[in-house]
């Protein structure tokens, strides 16, 4: 049973306060749009990567390296990889937004999936390139 | 971290059956969630069997029945019976309405659950505590903000036009059905300040005669007082008012984007 004599209040900010919070961060649009447009990017991007793919089945390595040696092909292919990967960072920061509330937890993975999406982006854009240069 | 479990003193276990009085024809059974803070118990759910021949038709009759004819210590806010005043917000029958406009008969299942509105503390029964959605609204200041005097003759001026973007958000009688319906709202509602709110900040936002525009999306402009709505949708599924909280929200948004260029 509870005691009221015994009441512990460890915060007695008024409610307005708590709700005005630290203010608006005046950031979020950039973001929200930036999502949206890669969202709407990947569209084509994806039919266009997966048809060719189709195409590009059981044939050997250097029928590949050719079709990459294409400067419009290998763009696009890049265009594919980065549209992707900001997509999939973009998607991941929401994510751990909603889900993760200790702060010091939150800045953490806030900084490792954005790392972990530029190595992955790295790695894949340099065998593009490669392909593409030395065949 | 989001808590997917309740809290072991916040888990509901069952409580007792009042039956309905003998010769009754058509019993419908209400189970209805119970807390009381000065007992120091988990909360339960009662079941009550209500007489339907002897009752009025929505729930918020079978309640007032209850809390007149079968246990007083039922706590829950009504007022106007009738949609306006917005108290008797509830979960009902899985899903947030109002008490008032839910009909007994629309209700599915052999036993109509009622508990209080989804993820607010709870002060007993079926009464959350709304502080903070409270203080959130206060926090949009959602009065009308002119540098242009009033005419002095006369009321400020608005076009039929202009008076009609304000339809669909007048009405809102700031029940939080929507709000407390919303995951968003459940994982982020110390920030994100949810449908109901954001409804009333461009309710401000659309009204012609308002100049603080611009001050209004500043102080919305954030990752998380605006941008945790991830269209769910789930505030326009459930409004007992049948109005749109997240066209509105999406419209706040177009308009962040308008000012950029």
């Amino acid at each position: 049973m509870a005691n009221p004599n015994k009441v512990d209040v460890a915060v007695m900010r008024s409610m307005l306060s708590r709700a005005r919070g630290l203010g608006s961060a005046k950031s979020g649009t950039a973001h929200w749009w930036a999502q949206r447009v890669t969202a709407m990017a990947l569209i084509p991007l994806v039919v266009w990567f997966v048809a060719t793919i189709i195409q590009l089945s059981h044939q050997p390595r250097s029928a590949v390296a050719h079709w990459m040696a294409s400067p419009i092909h290998a763009a696009l292919l890049l265009a594919l990889l980065a549209a992707m990967f900001h997509h999939m960072q973009l998607g991941l920061v929401v994510v751990i937004e909603d889900y993760v509330h200790s702060n010091r937890l939150r800045v953490v993975s806030l900084l490792l999936v954005k790392a972990m999406t530029a190595v992955l982006f790295l790695a894949s854009a340099i065998s593009v390139v490669r392909l593409a240069v030395a065949g | 971290m989001v808590e997917l479990a309740l809290p072991a003193n916040s888990k509901m276990v069952a409580g007792i059956t009042h039956k309905a009085p003998a010769g009754a024809k058509r019993v419908r059974n209400f189970k209805i969630y119970r807390w009381n803070p000065d007992d120091g118990k988990n909360p339960q759910l009662d079941n009550f069997e209500i007489d339907l021949d002897a009752c009025g038709p929505m729930v918020l009759d079978a309640l007032i029945k209850i809390k007149n004819e079968i246990d007083p210590s039922l706590t829950f806010r009504r007022s106007c019976r009738e949609g306006i005043c917005g108290s008797c917000a509830m979960n009902i029958d899985g899903g947030n309405t109002l008490a008032c406009l839910k009909p007994i008969e629309e209700c599915g299942g052999d036993a109509i659950k009622i508990t209080p509105l989804p993820h607010m503390p709870v002060l007993k029964d079926l009464i959350p505590d709304l502080s903070h959605a409270y203080a959130q609204l206060r926090s949009i200041e959602p009065w009308m903000q002119s540098d242009t005097p009033a005419p002095p003759d006369g009321e400020r001026l608005q076009s039929k036009q202009e008076r009609a973007k304000l339809d669909g958000m007048w009405e809102c009688i700031l029940c939080f059905c929507c709000s407390t319906a919303c995951p968003s709202y459940w994982w982020n509602g110390d920030r994100y300040l949810g449908p109901a709110v954001l409804l009333a900040a461009y309710r401000w936002i659309a009204d012609s005669r308002d100049e603080a525009t611009g001050a209004r999306l500043d102080a919305l402009e954030d990752p998380f007082k605006l941008y945790r709505c991830h269209t769910i949708m789930n505030c326009t599924e459930t409004c007992p008012k049948g109005l749109n909280p997240a066209k509105a929200i999406a419209e706040i948004k177009h308009l962040m984007l308008e000012r950029q260029g």
